[in-house]
């Protein structure tokens, strides 16, 4: 009889029971605690700040759990929370000219005021299995230095003194914020670089690829990459000054790019800009090339019709929770509208079969 | 009313929120069939399952009101139970299957069957609500079309679609023009539904991955797309409901065995059990229903 639909309640609940158990696992095995996940996951914790828009590494870590390690999942988590979340104010600009440095890298320069610090980073280590890990084992200690003390200068800044790389006119402008307004084209680039550095990983990492390979190339180097954390500053009215509220690391990623000029400008090489929460150097790297690749425009380059220089193409499809909203709402019922189209190419066959039986006769 | 979770607010958007929506919304009424941007927020459950209609119904919510929530026609498929249960639990708002006595109605995909009264309401959730997306992909594009009411792709489309086929291949989301000005979609409702456009009761359209909402005041004039020698034509499945007997109600084409043997039945679930009900019997109606 007719049953196909009935039960949608029971079998919901009885869905979220499974899917619970599912994902404790075997319970004989102990259980991830946030911390672990915090501490040991710390690149996925920081790829979920990122792309949820929300710097709290424990939430993130909750989330990812919560999301049986599915990070679109766990990210999806982060925003449903953030939208609850009371706005109180802005910061001040972050200054990350003063960010207490990782990680600090130029691949213009061999060599530079602050130095090259490689940090904790996988470039040079060799992709074999390291089965010790297996077994668990002491925790490893690194060897101790002493930081570098002061600030830590930008690469860009000895660029932009020689007035060899584009100027960017300073502006005290509140940023627009994709969060609190719809999304509207022409976008600014304030908008374009709050929509790439909450984009998906996957999607602005395969744009800038893109470029790389000859869609919309822009010649980029990595002018300076750095990773490290930068106190986050507000004025409180009722106390009348500015106060540190509590520290983010960040990366940063500032590509020197292909040069432009004319008759009356002399060249002059341009800029792209990455900045993502934690520890994200694939993504700020790639954010930079893609923001780049977003300015031709701007910069009075040709649009040669590549993916990467579509600003509405690229902000419409950056968002993974929008992405995989959308994709996998096809699997809920659609039959009525199925049934609409059955009954129009049963009719059109009809018609059509009818037809070809006349021409036979 | 019974309380709703303290954890969250009244129909969990805070009251910021609401206005922003209540803003939009009254903007929709006041141009019907032009979409209004709107900051969509992120909702607790996926964009395509609903985010915008569930914002346009949190936003229209009172204490006192009566809520249905249909997928498909049916009160009872997965999403419309837990979409009706997410206002339970943060809007502690009276629920019902029953159409006439909803105050608010959030529905996917269909139109009730019962001609809706003056003070209801029905949102629906939009997947694309652009009518020219799938001629022209830009939105820079469509909102320069809708501005100058430039329509001709729409029509060369239905044009081309009589040439290919013989008739207008559109058999769900036909687009509408409201009020002889804007052309709009009407969500993925099939044709059917078309004419319960013209209602009396408000019609709110929320759209929530892509930011829009529109709206079709009551009575507002709602005419399908056609050509004077192809007139729209409402279809349905050409059938009586095999439980209630309705000839005039959209149907559910189910397949019963693995002969592929077929039964059809009314997609509106609380129209077909009020006739049941009511004493009308269909051809496989059981024999002790009488």
């Amino acid at each position: 009889m007719y049953v196909a639909v009935k039960g949608g309640e029971r079998a919901i609940d009885a869905a979220h029971d499974w899917l619970a158990e599912e994902r404790r696992g075997d319970p004989a095995i102990p259980e991830l605690s946030i911390a672990q996940i915090r501490e040991q996951m710390a690149l996925a914790v920081n790829r979920v700040m990122a792309e949820g828009s929300l710097y709290d590494p424990d939430l993130a870590a909750l989330a990812i759990k919560q999301a049986r390690g599915d990070l679109i999942e766990a990210i999806f988590l982060i925003r449903a929370y953030r939208t609850t979340l009371p706005r109180f104010g802005a910061s001040k600009p972050l200054d990350t000219a003063a960010m207490r440095c990782d990680r600090r890298i130029s691949a213009t320069f061999k060599d530079a005021p602050g130095g090259q610090v490689l940090g904790p980073t996988f470039d040079y280590t060799h992709r074999l299995l390291d089965f010790a890990l297996a077994a668990e084992g002491e925790a490893p200690v690194a060897r101790q230095g002493d930081p570098v003390a002061g600030d830590t200068p930008r690469i860009m800044d000895f660029l932009n003194a020689d007035g060899l790389i584009q100027q960017e006119p300073p502006s005290d402008d509140t940023p627009a914020d994709l969060t609190r307004e719809p999304l509207e084209f022409p976008a600014g680039r304030d908008l374009r670089l709050q929509a790439l550095s909450r984009s998906d990983e996957g999607f602005v990492l395969g744009m800038a690829y893109s470029t790389q390979r000859g869609y919309g190339r822009n010649h980029p180097f990595v002018g300076e990459l750095r990773i490290g954390a930068v106190e986050v500053v507000m004025d409180i009215p009722e106390l009348g000054f500015d106060i540190c509220i509590g520290e983010v690391t960040l990366t940063e990623c500032e590509t020197v790019n292909q040069f432009t000029g004319s008759k009356s400008e002399p060249a002059q090489f341009t800029r792209g800009y990455g900045l993502v929460f934690g520890q994200s150097e694939r993504k700020a790297i790639s954010m930079a090339l893609v923001d780049r690749a977003l300015r031709w425009d701007e910069l009075g380059e040709e649009d040669v019709g590549a993916p990467a220089q579509d600003a509405e193409f690229v902000l419409a499809h950056g968002d993974n929770i929008q992405a995989t909203g959308f994709l996998e709402h096809i699997k809920l019922p659609h039959y009525v509208d199925f049934q609409s189209e059955l009954e129009l190419v049963r009719r059109m066959r009809r018609e059509a079969m009818g037809e070809m039986k006349e021409a036979a006769q | 009313m019974t309380l709703h979770d303290p954890n969250y607010n009244f129909a969990y958007l805070d009251e910021q929120t609401k206005r922003m929506i209540r803003r939009a919304l009254l903007k929709a009424l006041a141009i019907p069939g032009y979409q209004v941007p709107f900051a969509s927020r992120e909702m607790p459950m996926p964009y395509g399952w609903g985010t915008g209609g569930v914002q346009v119904t949190a936003a229209c919510l009172t204490p006192e009101d009566t809520l249905k929530v249909i997928d498909q026609g049916a009160d009872d498929t997965t999403n419309a139970v837990s979409i009706r249960k997410f206002f339970q639990r943060t809007a502690g708002v009276a629920v019902t299957e029953q159409t006439a006595q909803a105050s608010v109605i959030q529905t996917r995909h269909r139109i009730p069957e019962t001609p809706l009264i003056e003070g209801q309401i029905l949102v629906y959730q939009v997947p694309i609500p652009e009518p020219l997306r799938f001629l022209e992909p830009r939105e820079t594009e469509t909102r320069r079309m809708h501005a100058l009411e430039e329509y001709g792709l729409m029509h060369v489309k239905l044009y081309e679609d009589i040439a290919h086929n013989g008739e207008i291949s559109t058999a769900y989301a036909y687009p509408v023009k409201v009020e002889g000005r804007y052309v709009m979609d009407p969500s993925p409702i099939p044709k059917f539904d078309n004419p319960k456009l013209e209602s009396a009761a408000i019609q709110l359209f929320g759209a929530g991955r892509e930011q829009r909402i529109y709206a079709l005041p009551p009575y507002c004039r709602v005419t399908s797309l056609d050509f004077e020698d192809h007139p729209f034509e409402a279809s349905k499945a050409d059938h009586d409901c095999d439980l209630c007997g309705c000839a005039t109600s959209y149907l559910d084409e189910v397949i019963v065995d693995d002969a592929g043997g077929r039964m059809f039945v009314c997609s509106d679930t609380d129209f077909c059990t009020g006739r049941r009900e009511g004493g009308h019997r269909g051809r496989l109606s059981p024999e002790d229903m009488a």
